[in-house]
């Protein structure tokens, strides 16, 4: 019923339009010297408001972006991403510029007549050469970043790390002493054996299950992503790190963490964006925040998709050893 | 034609017509109806990002059982995002856009009476418009429409046990999606054919309006990749109900463990893709050759660079059909694939670079006629090149990493094909709306239409980047349950502020286009001075669209303003003169 209503709501609306137009003239279809004449002005006032909105949205919104990145890997994302983004905004002020600036400069008057211009080998040269130079540096560097990122084959004694995901909730598994992951699969799903791990295999006996994440600070961890059910993805945003998770199959990422929580939360913006969000929470009475890493899901799952997230502590790698020694292994779990 | 006069009734010229001119009208209104669908339920989806908590009566009046007390269910949300995906790349912007200006121009911009079938052309809509009465049945399927996102990856889209709107609702979209190929592939070859065949005397490849060049390499693109995903949800519907194992594999969910084995999820990314990306072109190509034939006619000047232009479309047409994989970086493939695919997708920046510069430089030293038509176009050059650049860390796999799948993907993808190409079909009703009705439009409300949503898309989509870049994932019901997000919930209000003034923008068009149809002012022959063959043909239609000889045609399209003439433009059927030379 109240559907109708707004239903009708919308015709009304529609309808007021049309008596507004009536007494607009609806003769007045094709633009006259003077509509070229505001409108071109228009586009001018729309070019400088559409600068002024974006340097806005840079001022106002910078706080709100993560910190830095918080792996070595990242590192090198970073400044990838510096250097693409200045090159974006670059262009984009220039190409904005020209544009709006023709459309004011060249808004039609009466008796002008445009300059018949079709063609020039050597501007399209022009656009065609710079644009192909600029992308091959991008190309390249971007490519040394990627093979840096994804291959971890020359890795140095690297911990290893199952990430396992399911609706909708994270679990891990560290390959403990041996540091190889026994096998797995989801038809061994049992009671407490919920990664479905094979305890007939001999690797798997001193894997460790936990529902927290712990890494350690200045070592390389190599996750190997699994999920029981559906697609989802592992996306930890402050290491400039992600990966699907895919039934059937085992996929991976590496990365280093090279701040712990302690030191990414004394981290200059951290604590401004922290702060930020606190005033935020004051005002709608809520317990304050502290800032922890994150894990979260980043590929559509189900309906709880947007509450699937697991906290990730990175810590000295002492502190590390220390917490991982005093978890129980699968085996003293399950017997 | 006047030999070709069988008796026409009512239902051979209104509803099964097989005339070229009434086709396109009517897939220009069935798209119009889908995207008020489509848009309607971005500002439901809209209202719940900004105001998780608040309860809306506009919500309890339209979402029934899947709402409680005016708050969205997180199911429905989801429903509701993959449904307005669905229906806005395919249905508005593919068959909406494409369908009709494809069918309006191709005959009247080459000289052809009619396209080469007007059977297949008619079967072509029809199968259209059944393909989207099944999707808006779906709406009101028991558990909710499809839900996996638009891109339905399996085995979200495969098992009703993950979510409920994967049970019929997922179905009826596969259904409506295999008719809606079926309708897309009938259209192209047609389009393909009449291009290849129907033109009229003089009318070289070399001499075709961009408009045409447009189309026919879009009809091409969607004849190499549709298919494909026909192949791809045929093989995910065996999976669904007869039990094999293309894309499953060891599952368990909800306490028991499925029988597949073997499949990969992964396998049906990549055939998505190989049709999901080319999509993006066959939306944007039909957009970018109408802003082109727009900017050159309102600017009366030549487009700058034409062979350059049609060089473009075909190396983005080409390139199109080998980038598939920058969607699936982080999917799990080898990450080698992902050095192939980051190369070739920035290659796409070059043509893309040659278009955009191509159009500012028509318009530099123009005579600029500030039509609605011309507005839009100049707003889609704009949201062209905005949404174009971030594209440049999307395609490159290495940042792609940390911003993949989060709202700066949204932003990005909406700029470049949502916003640019609802432009494009903006600028092409505006612009042609004479031709379709005989009337013109009022171009008052035009200003304001275009003037609102420019303001609106841009402070919609621009905040939307630094979301992303926050690293808030998309497809979020709410937001709420991270802290540290908690300071995008402004911007997120700001957001959906912008879109419903916005979406409040498209009444303005809505009243404009349903009252001109009936009221607007009579239409001149070629009201824009224009120089191509549609404008040749009488303001009352006819079957088969010249009442006496086809036009031949002598010149290309673009001669604008040409030095040592009184007019400002020349009809592509003018002879040429005492000795110019031929184009």
């Amino acid at each position: 019923m109240t559907a109708l209503l707004y239903v009708i709501l919308a015709i009304v609306i529609a309808v007021a339009i049309w008596q507004v137009a009536s007494i607009l003239n609806l003769k007045s279809v094709i633009a006259t010297n003077k509509d070229n004449n505001t409108q071109g002005i228009l586009f001018a006032v729309f070019g400088v408001l559409f600068y002024g909105f974006m340097i806005f949205c840079f001022v106002k919104y910078s706080p709100i972006l993560l910190p830095e990145s918080a792996s070595v890997e990242g590192e090198k994302y970073d400044t990838l991403y510096l250097i693409t983004m200045l090159l974006i905004l670059f262009v984009q002020a220039v190409t904005q510029f020209l544009l709006f600036f023709f459309a004011f400069k060249y808004r039609g008057k009466k008796g002008s007549k445009a300059l018949f211009y079709a063609d020039s080998h050597k501007l399209e040269m022009i656009w065609t050469i710079i644009p192909t130079v600029v992308l091959a540096g991008l190309v390249l560097y971007g490519l040394t970043v990627w093979n840096d990122v994804m291959d971890s084959s020359d890795a140095e004694n690297p911990l290893i790390v199952e990430v396992y995901a399911k609706q909708f909730q994270w679990e891990a598994r560290y390959a403990g002493a041996d540091n190889e992951l026994g096998r797995a699969n989801v038809r061994n799903i049992k009671g407490i054996n919920t990664m479905g791990v094979d305890m007939t295999d001999k690797n798997a006996i001193d894997d460790i299950p936990v529902r927290e994440l712990h890494l350690p600070k200045g070592r390389k961890v190599i996750f190997k992503f699994r999920s029981q059910d559906v697609l989802h993805s592992a996306f930890m945003p402050h290491f400039r790190a992600q990966m699907n998770c895919v039934p059937g199959m085992v996929t991976e990422f590496s990365f280093t963490p090279k701040m712990t929580t302690e030191e990414m939360r004394a981290n200059e913006a951290t604590i401004a964006k922290v702060e930020g969000i606190n005033k935020i929470r004051a005002e709608k009475g809520e317990d304050p925040y502290e800032f922890d890493y994150l894990l979260l899901c980043n590929k559509i799952c189900g309906s709880s998709h947007y509450n699937m997230q697991m906290k990730i502590i990175v810590e000295e790698e002492a502190d590390f050893n220390n917490w991982l020694n005093n978890q129980k292994t699968i085996a003293q779990v399950i017997n | 034609m006047s030999d070709h006069h069988h008796k026409e009734t009512f239902i051979t010229k209104y509803v099964f017509s097989t005339d070229h001119k009434m086709i396109s009208k009517q897939y220009l209104v069935t798209g119009i109806f889908m995207g008020v669908i489509g848009v309607f339920m971005s500002m439901l989806f809209r209202l719940q990002i900004a105001w998780p908590d608040k309860s809306f009566s506009i919500i309890e009046a339209f979402l029934g059982h899947h709402q409680d007390g005016g708050v969205m269910s997180p199911d429905i949300y989801l429903a509701i995002v993959t449904i307005h995906g669905t229906i806005m790349v395919f249905f508005v912007l593919t068959a909406g856009l494409s369908g009709t200006f494809s069918n309006l121009l191709i005959p009247l911009q080459i000289g052809a009476r009619d396209m080469a079938s007007g059977f297949l052309n008619m079967v072509s809509y029809w199968l259209f418009f059944l393909s989207s009465v099944i999707m808006v049945i779906s709406l009101f399927v028991e558990a909710g429409p499809a839900a996996a996102g638009w891109t339905i990856y399996p085995p979200l889209s495969a098992l009703p046990q993950a979510i409920p709107g994967s049970g019929m609702g997922m179905t009826l979209w596969l259904i409506s999606m295999a008719i809606f190929i079926a309708s897309s592939l009938l259209g192209s070859l047609n389009y393909i054919v009449t291009v290849l065949n129907l033109r009229t005397v003089g009318m070289k490849m070399t001499r075709l309006p961009l408009t045409i060049w447009a189309f026919f390499v879009t009809a091409i693109i969607g004849v190499v990749s549709f298919p494909v995903l026909l192949s791809a949800a045929l093989l995910l519907i065996f999976d669904r109900s007869f039990g094999t194992s293309f894309y499953l594999s060891d599952i368990f969910i909800q306490g028991e463990v499925l029988h597949y084995q073997g499949g990969s999820p992964v396998l049906f990314e990549h055939l998505f893709w190989f049709l999901g990306h080319p999509e993006v072109y066959i939306v944007l190509l039909p957009a970018l050759g109408i802003t082109s034939e727009i900017i050159s006619t309102n600017s009366r000047k030549p487009i700058f660079g034409y062979r350059a232009m049609i060089g473009s479309i075909i190396a983005i047409a080409f390139l199109s059909t080998i980038v598939w994989g920058h969607h699936m970086f982080v999917s799990g493939m080898n990450p080698f694939l992902g050095s192939v695919f980051t190369f070739t997708t920035l290659l796409i920046a070059i043509p893309s670079a040659v278009k955009a510069f191509n159009y500012i430089t028509t318009l530099w030293k123009g005579n600029l006629q500030m039509n609605p038509a011309m507005l839009f176009s100049i707003g889609l050059v704009s949201t062209f090149i905005s949404g174009g650049l971030t594209g440049l860390v999307l395609g490159d796999s290495a940042l792609d990493i940390n911003v993949h799948d989060t709202y700066f993907v949204i932003a990005h993808f909406h700029l470049v094909m949502g916003v640019s190409a609802i432009y494009g079909m903006f600028a092409g009703v505006y612009h042609w709306f004479p031709k379709m009705y005989g009337r013109m439009m009022n171009k008052t409300l035009g200003y304001w239409h275009f003037w609102i949503t420019a303001i609106a898309a841009y402070g919609v989509f621009f905040p939307m980047h630094f979301i992303g870049l926050a690293g808030l994932p998309r497809r979020y019901y709410a937001n709420t349950a991270f802290p540290l997000f908690d300071d995008v919930a402004d911007i997120n209000i700001v957001i959906t502020l912008f879109a419903i003034m916005g979406g409040a923008a498209q009444l303005i068009f809505l009243a404009n286009f349903f009252i001109s149809i009936y009221k607007g002012k009579k239409a001149e022959q070629n009201p824009w001075k224009s120089n191509t063959l549609e404008w040749t043909t009488p303001v009352e239609h006819v079957h088969g669209n010249w009442p006496g000889e086809i036009p031949h045609v002598h010149r290309w399209a673009y001669d604008y303003s040409k030095p040592g003439l009184e007019h400002d433009f020349v009809s592509q059927n003018t002879p040429l003169f005492d000795g110019e030379e031929p184009s």
